[in-house]
């Protein structure tokens, strides 16, 4: 994306990176809150349920991410979901928009190494935490052993949901060094394809292990 | 003249094995950029404001608010007071502004007054005597009766009594006798008088089609010592594309438009851009559309669409940057796909040995607004005595689109239905009833005999099949059943440029695209071994309106169409190079072959040059040649129409919960000379899970009442899932019989039978048919207590 994009402006520090952002629960509980709260820019603490968190917006708001080892400042609504702020913010769009309410998996990323849907975390929740994308998974021309996988397997046809099955299928290879048959079923089971490519899914998840077990034994 | 047809198995290298997409490295990388991730500097996001009604006026539109706001910077009314909304859904006016955020406020702050109107969205059996009798032909039922076939001498007295809606036109004649319509019949339509279609208002929502007779169908009732009787249906289903629909349009200067869109056809954007965006006026030559990779169409993005026409609207309005509408999924499910729904009740007439005498159809279903066509019952096999009548509904559900295989899916879980049901009536194993009947099936007789055993043999049919109902054990059932297919797929139209450069690089340009297909891969492969070299020494540009024109990827005419052109042109490329390299060489050009990366004497390997080497020889000027499909001045033909293909599927049924569970599938499937064998089965493969999809989970809900959908998301709409996925087999018929036919597609082909084969699956488990499908837990239990009942 070029330098002169507006919401691409780089505001040297973190305003909000001391400290992670909320959670989900206490943004449904503060979310009443903030519809009443005067529009200004930064954040401001509140008191919620007897605990102080912080108020974002209404109105834009400086947005610090840490995506694949990068630092990056945004300007964005506090709204914005961190997809979008990959997608148009930071022109990060391996990471898909399909469902955009976490039924599909096709915009899953890493938050601190676990997967998340990027649809359904606020750019504003991600501040302070290591976000990792697909982008980030072949080094220097060499695909990841998952990836390659996919390609021997023919596992993407029009491959809008690959990039978010090959995070999933990755960080779950990463967590589970030799897992039982129901085990994959349950670690895949939150990503959807339309052109049917689970069977060349199937074959390189276990085109994986069998490579796995064979340099174990 | 060169040889252009195809290599056989000892003299190639690459053509029928199994080769890898070539793209999928930037597929799982995540680099691939699709329309959808398409951004450049001042990018605006458009909003659509929708008709919340199935039916309504539009009584006034106010945008004022919204024109006022902060970054708001175009709006454009679609339809303005005064028009009907004939959908909820539908498309009212569309906004940009310097982000969605805002878009979306601005989309909100506009102010649509409507006149609700009177809905239907349901597509419920026709009551008696509601239907319209049959009235002038327009250019869809033309189309249905061809291929329906309606005999002849019906067809003619039909057309000169009620005539046509339309204006003939040559290009459309030429069409329907690709179709198969006799010259009698193209002139009938010529000379049939012209009527005006009839007014909007007031009209039945039920419109019957020209009833069908064919052989005597009372007499073959009358004399048959079976007849078995059932309904069947298959409702509306929706694309569910995972990338939208949607483009996005700039105006780099006044007269040019540059867009990006999400297609299944370049080459086909700008004539329709440029037709919709009047009376702006541009010249389709100044359109110019890009698109690398793209999230699947199945059937449904073919068109710029109205929201694709307001982008490049807003644009202008905003000074020519770039506008960005990507339909929301709510969007994507509602307007942007569906796929007609058929129902039938159906009898079959047969002799006791099996032999099918009659078939009598009672048909119908929507297609949306217009009303839709008629599936072709019965479905491959051309039963001598029929009588046929459909009933279109025309509602408020939303337009149809193609979706893969059109009208077929349907027709064959109503056909493969009604067989499997008379098969049990004769208590015959169904693969001795379809076997028994295939000398109905005409053209593909041969296919089919071959397919069926090899099928049968992969899914273990003799040892597993038993009669219906009787293979319960516990709360499981469990059940076998089939269905058999077939499709045309001639290749389509298609231009390209191939070049060899001095330096021994090979371009391939073509306004071709890769739907997810494999395009790339084919044109690719055929390219690199026609020429003798390695795949990653072509450089291959598609998906541009800058390349030659190639067809639209529909109907599997794609790689009938790309392969034949690619060849073509690889083949007069090397025969300039060999006549360049050949004095070098002492040889004649003919003498010449490209093999291995390198141009040399046939049978005489000491007189070589590498490609390098070879390609010096040109000069400094590179050798371009064009490639085209088709083109009689080259043979062979190359490609060629009508494949066959069988589909088996294994169920389990929990008689206590009603939840269907796919164990096993089958496919069996012809597509003539197969370029990727890898991309081909991968094609059945989809196939069978997008049939798992359709068979037991998908469906447009509408909200009869609100004239709503009621599932328009990924929950609710459920697609298959990774764990619904059961043992897959593939079978992909080659060889002699197979190979010499050409190259054929595969899209639709291997989608048709899994949703009736899962269908008879679980009729043979619980012992009674679930009439329509998706085969959902309710409907389950349903027939399995009217069977206790009965």
């Amino acid at each position: 994306m070029p330098d002169d994009d507006p919401k691409r402006q780089d505001h040297g520090e973190n305003p909000a990176g001391e400290t992670s952002g909320v959670s989900r629960r206490d943004f449904l509980k503060i979310s009443g809150i903030s519809a009443a709260a005067v529009p200004v820019i930064g954040t401001k603490v509140v008191e919620a349920a007897g605990t102080p968190v912080k108020v974002y917006g209404p109105g834009k708001t400086p947005v610090t991410l840490r995506v694949n080892g990068q630092k990056h400042t945004l300007t964005l609504e506090p709204r914005v979901t961190l997809l979008d702020a990959l997608r148009d913010g930071l022109d990060i769009t391996g990471a898909k928009r399909v469902c955009d309410r976490g039924e599909c998996g096709a915009c899953t990323v890493l938050f601190n190494g676990k997967t998340v849907y990027a649809c359904s975390v606020l750019a504003i929740e991600a501040q302070g935490h290591e976000i990792t994308t697909v982008e980030s998974f072949m080094k220097d021309d060499q695909l990841a052993a998952i990836q390659q996988a996919f390609v021997d397997n023919d596992g993407s046809q029009c491959g809008f949901c690959t990039p978010g099955f090959i995070v999933a299928a990755k960080a779950f290879l990463d967590s589970h060094p030799d897992p039982r048959p129901e085990q994959i079923q349950r670690g895949l089971a939150g990503n959807l394809c339309r052109c049917g490519t689970y069977h060349g899914i199937r074959g390189a998840v276990a085109q994986v292990l069998q490579s796995r077990a064979q340099k174990g034994a | 003249m060169p040889d252009y047809s195809w290599p056989d198995a000892e003299h190639r290298k690459l053509i029928g094995t199994r080769v890898s997409r070539v793209d999928s490295p930037v597929k799982v990388s995540g680099r691939a950029k699709y329309t959808y991730d398409y951004h450049t500097t001042g990018l605006l996001f458009g909003k659509v404001v929708r008709s919340p009604h199935a039916k309504a006026k539009i009584l006034s539109i106010d945008t004022s608010v919204a024109e006022k706001m902060p970054g708001v910077k175009a709006v454009q009314i679609i339809q303005k007071p005064g028009a009907t909304a004939q959908w909820a859904g539908d498309e009212i006016v569309a906004v940009a502004a310097v982000d969605e955020s805002t878009a979306e406020d601005a989309a909100r702050a506009i102010v649509v007054k409507y006149q609700p109107l009177p809905h239907m969205v349901s597509d419920g059996e026709p009551p008696a005597g509601a239907a319209e009798e049959a009235g002038p032909m327009s250019g869809d039922d033309v189309d249905d009766a061809i291929n329906n076939q309606m005999p002849d001498a019906q067809f003619i007295a039909y057309l000169k009594e009620h005539g046509v809606t339309f204006h003939v036109e040559e290009d459309d004649l030429k069409e329907w006798k690709g179709e198969g319509a006799s010259q009698a019949v193209l002139d009938a339509i010529r000379s049939a008088p012209y009527h005006e279609v009839k007014g909007g208002g007031g009209h039945s929502a039920y419109q019957k089609a020209a009833a069908q007779t064919q052989g005597d169908p009372d007499k073959a009732f009358s004399e048959a010592e079976v007849v078995s009787e059932g309904l069947y249906g298959s409702p509306v289903i929706t694309h569910c594309c995972l990338e939208s629909h949607g483009s996005i349009s700039e105006w780099p200067d006044k007269d040019h438009l540059f867009v990006h869109i999400s297609t299944q056809g370049v080459s086909g954007i700008p004539a329709q851009m440029a037709e919709g965006l009047k009376p702006l006026e541009i010249q389709a030559s100044n359109v110019h559309v890009h698109q690398d990779h793209m999230g699947g169409g199945f059937g449904s993005k073919f068109s710029p669409d109205r929201w694709g026409i307001a982008t490049a609207q807003l644009s202008k309005k905003a000074g020519g940057k770039a506008v960005r509408i990507m339909l929301e999924r709510d969007a994507e499910l509602k307007v942007a796909g569906a796929r007609p729904s058929a129902f039938a009740r159906v009898k079959v007439a047969a002799k006791k040995d099996g032999t099918v005498t009659g078939w009598q159809s009672q048909s119908w279903g929507t297609g949306g607004p217009g009303g839709g066509g008629a599936p072709p019952l019965p479905y491959v096999f051309a039963i001598p005595n029929q009588r046929k009548e459909h009933t279109a509904i025309r509602n408020n559900i939303g337009p149809a689109r193609a979706w893969r295989a059109p009208n077929h899916p349907q027709a064959a879980v109503i056909t493969m239905g009604a067989m499997d049901d008379l098969a049990a009536k004769l208590n015959m194993d169904p693969l001795d009833l379809w076997t028994k009947n295939l000398g109905l099936t005409g053209p593909r007789e041969r296919t089919y005999r071959e397919e069926l055993p090899i099928a049968a043999e992969l899914m273990g049919w003799k040892d597993k099949w038993r009669p219906r109902g009787q293979n319960i054990s516990g709360n499981t059932a469990r059940g076998l059943g089939l269905s058999i297919h077939t499709w045309g797929g001639r290749g389509h139209a298609s231009d390209c440029d191939l070049t060899i450069h001095p330096d021994g690089s090979v371009d391939v340009k073509m306004g071709t695209q890769d739907i997810g297909t494999g395009t790339r891969t084919t044109i690719t492969i055929v390219a690199a071994d026609t020429l003798g070299l390695p795949l990653n020494a072509i450089n291959l540009y598609i998906g541009d309106t800058l390349y030659p024109p190639s067809g639209a990827s529909g109907g599997s005419t794609t790689p009938g169409g790309v392969s034949p052109s690619t060849r073509r042109a690889a083949v007069d490329a090397r025969q300039a190079l060999f006549e360049k390299v050949a004095p070098s060489l002492n040889a004649k050009p003919e003498e010449l072959e490209a093999v291995d990366s390198t141009v040399r004497v046939a049978g005489d390997h000491s007189r070589s040059l590498s490609w390098k080497q070879a390609c010096a020889k040109l000069g400094a000027v590179a050798i371009t040649v064009h490639g085209k499909n088709p083109d009689r001045s080259r043979p062979p033909d190359l490609t060629n129409s009508g494949v066959g293909g069988v589909g088996m599927a294994d169920v389990e049924v929990d008689v206590e919960t009603g939840v269907v569970k796919v164990n096993k599938m089958v496919a069996v499937q012809d597509c003539g000379y197969i370029i990727d064998l890898k991309t081909a089965e991968s094609s059945c493969y989809g196939a069978m899970i997008m049939g798992i999809g359709y068979a037991l989970f998908e469906e447009k809900v509408m909200d009869l009442a609100s004239g709503i959908m009621l599932n328009p998301d990924m929950e609710f709409y459920r697609l298959a899932g990774y764990n619904d996925i059961p043992d897959l087999v593939v079978h992909m018929m080659t060889g002699k019989g197979y190979d010499e036919r050409g190259v054929i597609g595969l899209g639709e082909p291997p989608v048709i039978s899994p949703g009736a084969a899962i269908s008879n699956a679980v009729a043979n488990a619980i012992g009674a048919r679930v009439s329509f499908i998706p085969l959902t837990p309710d409907k389950v239990l349903a027939a399995l207590q009217q069977k206790a009942g009965a």
